[in-house]
């Protein structure tokens, strides 16, 4: 009953579990568990854009809604680990759920428009609100005990976290519910004509994206132990959002993909300029612009290209139909 | 005296909204694209005013909205077009677009807010039966009125803006009879993105520039839109005043709050009315 997605996911999950063991410090270990955070970010973010057609532009928001709660939880009032983390998650599930009510009235771009609002509206109350948040200067949290403590043992954690996640979304991916899905992406009147109740699919699929986002918000706090409004910014958000393009829109792997090349790019560009931003954009800009089906696909794409063009001196391949789905109006 | 100071407030709060989300809400009516970029255009156009000062204030304003102008029509030609048809593509490009204006802001204008004095002429205040109104939010009300009247005007009374018309019902249709709506998309853009680096260049005297400003103004605006209804001139103004109302009492009344308070009318009008108070269409 294996899937070849779920082969795929066994042999790339013993690839990683061996990555410790190969990387030279602590310090690109921990370069390895953020790309792990990040990946399980993205695949949020993935599971409501590739898989719903609905590209969701505040969705740090739940990250930060978890992290923050987390970290309130666990400094204020003293809570165990063990309570704090799923009142986390089921905080940003609860925002989810009520953000989905607004955020489904519509679709497309202004579905787009409105999470990007929603987002940073929770940004505006992490940044204004200091009685609770600490402002602009955030909540930094202590050291934590055992496993958590060394850097390989937060690896594994995270590892087995984001690997969980993946399979559970793989699964979901490949499940009627998920099939119904892709098809209200890709025709709604079609799914509702049929009887499928579009709203309740794409809110099913809002409020457990909103839950996995809010689970890398609890790994983001074990890894980094500091959060400020900066986490819930439109950058974090859109990051995701490119994270998840650069590595193919609704593809399983991609998100991970995507969120290994952005978290690497960002910390080699650190070394050499703080104009991270600029670059960012410029790395939007040309995704979008050369290859909008995600770089592995159209780095394929590109090459055949390159090499039709050289053995026979014709015209280019045409592009095939870009796999960006295009937000509906 | 804090009710009318408030409303006052509010107003030319409003005033500024207005100045930036009608071009949002023409760009994204006529064209389908929702120009992410638009926040940073203002933050833009406010710096420019500062760093053109010089010029008199009334110089320096439209010098930050004819910069603007030209930067969002080599955008439209550049970018947006090459994009053409593909909507989430256009969306992300210009968000992109929008942080790399906003870091190049940061590495020319520093990292400071820079105030703009308001200009000489309307530092003082007016009196009316005994209360008084600094001149300056006053003139910004008023300007915004001139722009909505001008841009009405526009829109309803000229042929152009009947080209316009014609272009956001049907662009198909238009093409055929004849009208060039590829250049009127240039247009169109140039006009928001020269309103934005106004509505910029006017807010420095109340809300000076700093990094930030964009992100800041651009969600304001997006809920101008959603709660006015996308491409419509009466909703953008009716958007403006509600959320100006609600973002300024909000800060006057519960500070730490004020952010949230803005979910509200958005919640009210997207159970209501999807399409916003004068959207014709379901957003």
């Amino acid at each position: 009953m294996k899937s070849p997605g779920m082969k795929t996911l066994g042999i790339l999950l013993l690839c990683a579990a061996a990555v410790p063991l190969v990387l030279p410090g602590p310090f690109y270990l921990s370069i390895a568990t953020q790309v792990l955070v990040y990946g399980l970010f993205a695949v949020s973010v993935n599971l409501i854009a590739g898989y719903c057609g609905m590209v969701s532009l505040g969705h740090a928001a739940f990250l930060g809604i978890a992290g923050y709660a987390f970290a309130l939880l666990t400094t204020s009032t003293g809570w165990p680990l063990w309570a704090a983390i799923p009142a986390a998650v089921a905080l940003s599930v609860a925002a989810g759920a009520l953000f989905g009510l607004v955020a489904l009235r519509t679709s497309g771009l202004s579905f787009l428009m409105i999470t990007l609002a929603l987002g940073q509206i929770v940004w505006g109350i992490a940044f204004r609100y200091v009685d609770l948040t600490n402002g602009e200067n955030g909540i930094s949290m202590p050291r934590f005990q055992g496993l958590l403590a060394s850097g390989t043992g937060l690896y594994y954690l995270c590892l087995a976290v984001t690997a969980g996640c993946l399979a559970l979304v793989t699964i979901l991916a490949g499940s009627p519910l998920g099939a119904s899905m892709q098809g209200v992406r890709d025709q709604p009147r079609r799914m509702s004509t049929l009887g499928y109740d579009v709203w309740r699919i794409r809110y099913a699929a809002y409020v457990l994206s909103a839950g996995i986002a809010g689970i890398a918000g609890v790994l983001y706090m074990l890894l980094f132990r500091f959060i400020s409004p900066h986490t819930l910014s439109l950058t974090v958000s859109s990051e995701a959002v490119l994270m998840v393009i650069a590595g193919g829109l609704g593809t399983t792997f991609g998100p991970v993909v995507g969120a290994a090349l952005v978290v690497l790019l960002k910390n080699v560009a650190s070394a050499y300029t703080d104009r991270w931003p600029t670059l960012l954009g410029l790395i939007f800009l040309f995704i979008i612009v050369v290859v909008p089906e995600g770089l592995l696909p159209g780095a394929r794409r590109l090459m055949r290209t390159f090499g039709s063009r050289l053995a026979t001196r014709r015209g280019p391949t045409p592009i095939p139909a870009s796999p960006i789905k295009e937000a509906r109006p | 005296m804090f009710w009318i100071n408030g409303f006052l407030n509010s107003f030319a709060f409003g005033a500024i909204l207005f100045l930036l989300a009608v071009g949002f809400s023409l760009i994204f009516g006529l064209m389908r694209v929702a120009n992410l970029a638009h926040g940073a255009l203002f933050m833009l156009g406010g710096y420019i005013a500062t760093s053109a000062v010089g010029l008199g204030f009334a110089g320096a304003v439209l010098v930050a909205g004819a910069a603007c102008a030209v930067f969002g029509g080599i955008l439209e030609r550049t970018l947006i077009r090459r994009l053409a048809g593909r909507e989430l593509a256009q969306v992300l490009g210009t968000l992109g677009l929008a942080f790399i204006i906003a870091d190049q802001c940061l590495l020319v204008w520093s990292g400071d807010p820079i105030a703009q004095p308001a200009p000489e002429a309307l530092r003082g205040a007016v009196g009316f039966g005994g209360i008084v109104f600094p001149a300056y939010r006053l003139a910004l009300v008023a300007l915004a009125l001139v722009a909505f009247v001008g841009i009405w005007a526009l829109v309803e009374r000229t042929t152009l803006g009947a080209r316009i018309r014609a272009a956001v019902d049907d662009r198909e249709m238009a093409r055929a009879m004849g009208i060039p709506v590829s250049r009127l998309f240039t247009t169109v853009f140039c006009l928001g993105a020269g309103l934005a680096g106004i509505g910029g260049a006017l807010a420095a005297p109340i809300m000076s520039v700093y990094p930030g400003l964009d992100s800041e103004m651009l969600p304001l605006a997006l809920l101008v839109v959603i709660l006015g209804g996308i491409g419509s001139l009466t909703g953008a103004l009716a958007g403006s005043l509600v959320i100006g109302l609600v973002y300024t009492f909000g800060q006057m009344l519960l500070p730490d709050l004020a952010y949230v308070i803005l979910f509200l009318p958005m919640v009210v009008v997207l159970a209501v009315r999807p399409q916003g108070f004068f959207g014709r269409q379901a957003a």
